[in-house]
């Protein structure tokens, strides 16, 4: 007896492990009636996201709705959206989004409403004062299917003191940041004289500035794979050199943003290339122990120029199963009013209004070498900084491999080769 | 009104004696529907899901493609064996270091001693902890450049380890935190055992002039087979689909080179990351087949042992 019921509590748990990773879609309860009062805003962990909450008391007042607010770290927000709008929830009306990474998937799927008509209403609110770039990558297919929230753009992050001890000019070439790195790296034993994210997939984002200034790109004009083109096989070779030869020793190749700025901000690293929308981490000293000595340039230039993405990170998208639209769009709406995104660009979060970048008010709390750095990376950036496909995750991984390799000193050419056959036929099937 | 009730009560007595005669039937029917809902409905859907190219979005269109999803998993050997490879190591060599460490300190704390009750809550700690929190905390302490473990080694002279960063030391430093956090699971069922075997055969065993070494190897391990096995069993269940020490040590995809990439973790990336639904049910499909196959060879080595 006692083995059979041992036996049956170990097939229950082999059933139910598999039931936990299938994805039967559980249907959402009720939904509410049409124009409830009560608002479910999904947003992610984010800076613009705690001003943003600070704020709505005013909204709620304003329209006498009630906020209902859900709030996740980036990977679980994922995991919550690919269950719950897969299962056709009602359940969320706004929801924070990104654009370049699950936009065109979300928009396919028909999980984002339709907005065309609705920002074309306001001409106050004015949605052509947002930047062109932004608005490209929250419109599929020739409709309006969020709004921006968040911009950013790839910048130098560097410490004043270590350039300074070393008697050296802030570099603006990329041969000139690997000559400083080199010198830093050997002048100081305890610096690396660069750090940078070398995750698979985190790393891509980063390492597009570096593909773009060496005039390479991930997709050609003919849609085709572009990484094993030789100037695509340059950049590679470089920022996998910059770590593998001038970074941390024993680096890790797991390292997104959290890892690579530890480094920085503990005083590890001499350079650091990451989006100016994190650079309240390394300059405040609640958080860096280096906050008195970091300063920001504009990307390096390669041999086509100094070409940084400049992307909007995050916007704000409807459910397209939300039976509360209307009132979705009002706070939509506020969230990205010129007011709205001025106040929270004055508190470090770049936002996508040409207005507020044109007004001196927008970047007067910023340190002035990296609103000059922003301002020149807008000009010349690059609107996104990953492969512009459906299936971002997968495409990411195979770009990027290339990168671990060149970290760990590998074969790159090899590498490159290699992952442009699995991403030529990633596009083939994707076309089809 | 009496004319009219009548019927009524006719019917009510008819359903009572219905329900009296069926009462194991009625009584059951709760739970049995909520096995068909909770475990046979996500089976057969993951099962269907497997036979179809489902992907984007499981309401969008999908076409039924038989068992190209399958031929398809079972000829990949860039992610998929090795995986299947990763997941046996992983609940290989945790399972056997942990049986036989855990045999030690169950031995250890079978006869009382003074103290007994503050080191066996400090050897069960570990196993309250939540895997994330764990896997966190290891992460930290297995930093290359800020951790503990390379701190502590450079006091020895030892060079700094790579730890969970690097492709060949990922797997077996993940291997040491299983270890880490569930041999106390397998000391409470082997002292469970332990203490519930009679003294005599051991007793007799010493009379007759046998070895410590005798007295453990012939008459206290074939004595404790049953529990052993339930203890292999157990655990090795768990090992298999080890999923949030592996996710919060290495993130998705189980790093960057899939250095810890088990088949758990597959199949999760696959779905979440890859919106690949199709592909992701295979996968899991083949890992219950895979588990259950391992289950009933255990199942029948344990029926061997009692008989």
């Amino acid at each position: 007896m006692q083995r059979k019921t041992l036996r049956n509590a170990g097939m229950a748990a082999a059933i139910a492990m598999l039931a936990g990773g299938s994805l039967a879609a559980c249907g959402s309860g009720g939904g509410d009636e049409a124009g409830s009062d009560t608002l479910r805003v999904t947003l992610a962990n984010h800076v613009w996201t705690e001003k943003i909450i600070e704020a709505i008391p005013e909204f709620e007042e304003e329209t006498g709705l009630t906020v209902e607010l859900t709030q996740l770290g980036e990977d679980q927000l994922s995991a919550q959206y690919n269950v719950q709008l897969n299962a056709g929830t009602d359940e969320i009306d706004v929801m924070m989004y990104r654009p370049l990474q699950e936009g065109k998937l979300f928009a396919q799927n028909g999980y984002l409403a339709d907005l065309t008509e609705r920002v074309e209403s306001n001409p106050e609110w004015e949605w052509s004062d947002f930047q062109q770039g932004p608005v490209d990558s929250t419109t599929f297919e020739d409709k309006v299917v969020g709004v921006p929230t968040i911009t950013e753009r790839e910048v130098l992050y560097y410490r004043t003191d270590l350039l300074e001890a070393a008697g050296l000019e802030v570099p603006e070439t990329l041969e000139e940041l690997e000559a400083a790195a080199k010198q830093i790296g050997e002048e100081n034993p305890d610096v690396a004289g660069f750090v940078a994210r070398t995750g698979k997939s985190p790393a891509v984002t980063q390492f597009s500035s570096f593909l773009y200034g060496f005039g390479g790109d991930f997709i050609d004009d003919e849609g085709n794979s572009a990484i094993a083109s030789p100037e695509a096989k340059e950049a590679y070779e470089y920022y996998g050199r910059m770590i593998n030869e001038y970074g941390p020793e024993n680096v890790s190749t797991d390292m997104s943003w959290p890892e690579a700025m530890a480094i920085f901000t503990q005083g590890g690293a001499a350079f650091y290339t990451e989006a100016d929308s994190l650079y309240q981490n390394a300059t405040d000293p609640a958080n860096s122990q280096v906050a008195e000595n970091v300063g920001f340039a504009p990307m390096p230039a390669g041999p086509a120029g100094s070409k940084p993405y400049n992307v909007p990170s995050w916007g704000l998208g409807i459910n397209e199963a939300s039976t509360n639209q209307d009132n979705a769009w009002k706070f939509v709406e506020w969230a990205t009013s010129k007011e709205r995104v001025l106040d929270i660009q004055q508190e470090g979060v770049p936002g996508p209004r040409k207005s507020v970048w044109a007004d001196p008010e927008g970047t007067a709390t910023y340190p002035e070498d990296l609103a000059a750095a922003i301002e020149a990376s807008a000009e010349n950036g690059v609107g996104y900084d990953r492969p512009l496909v459906i299936n971002v995750a997968e495409a990411r991984e195979m770009v990027g491999d290339p990168i671990v390799i060149g970290i760990t000193g590998g074969d790159v050419s090899a590498a490159a080769d290699a992952a442009d056959e699995a991403f030529q036929q990633f596009l083939d099937d994707e076309r089809e | 009104m009496t004319v009219a009730s009548l019927p009524q009560k006719t019917a009510w007595k008819a359903y009572s004696d219905w329900a009296n005669n069926h009462r194991k039937w009625l009584f059951a029917a709760p739970a049995m529907i909520f096995v068909a809902i909770l475990i046979i409905f996500p089976l057969a859907w993951t099962l269907y899901l497997s036979l179809t190219d489902s992907s984007g979005s499981v309401r969008a269109e999908s076409d039924f493609i038989g068992f190209a999803n399958y031929l398809e998993v079972l000829s990949d050997g860039d992610r998929f064996w090795p995986a299947v490879g990763r997941t046996f190591l992983f609940t290989g060599a945790a399972l056997a270091v942990q049986m036989v460490l855990g045999m030690c300190i169950a031995l250890l704390l079978w006869r009382p001693f003074k103290g007994e009750k503050w080191v066996r809550v400090a050897i069960l700690l570990p196993l309250v902890a939540t895997p994330v929190a764990v896997g966190m905390m290891w992460r930290l302490i297995f930093d290359p450049n800020i951790g503990f473990a390379n701190q502590a080694l450079a006091w020895f002279g030892i060079p700094a380890q790579p730890w969970l960063s690097g492709q060949s030391t990922a797997l077996p430093t993940v291997i040491f935190i299983d270890i880490w956090q569930w041999t106390p699971m397998v000391v409470i069922i082997l002292l469970a055992g332990l203490t519930s075997l009679s003294e005599e055969p051991d007793e007799a065993a010493r009379i007759d002039g046998a070895s410590a070494w005798q007295r453990f190897r012939f008459i206290t391990v074939p004595l404790m087979m049953p529990t052993i096995i339930v203890a292999i069993l157990l655990r090795s269940i768990d090992a298999l689909k080890t999923f949030d020490l592996l996710y919060a040590t290495k993130g998705r995809g189980g790093g960057s080179f899939h250095e810890v990439e088990t088949l758990n973790i597959y199949a999760y990336g696959l779905s979440f990351d890859y919106n690949d639904y199709g592909l992701s049910s295979t996968v899991l499909i083949l890992f219950f087949l895979i588990i259950i196959a391992a289950m009933w060879v255990l199942t029948r080595r344990r029926k061997d042992v009692q008989s």
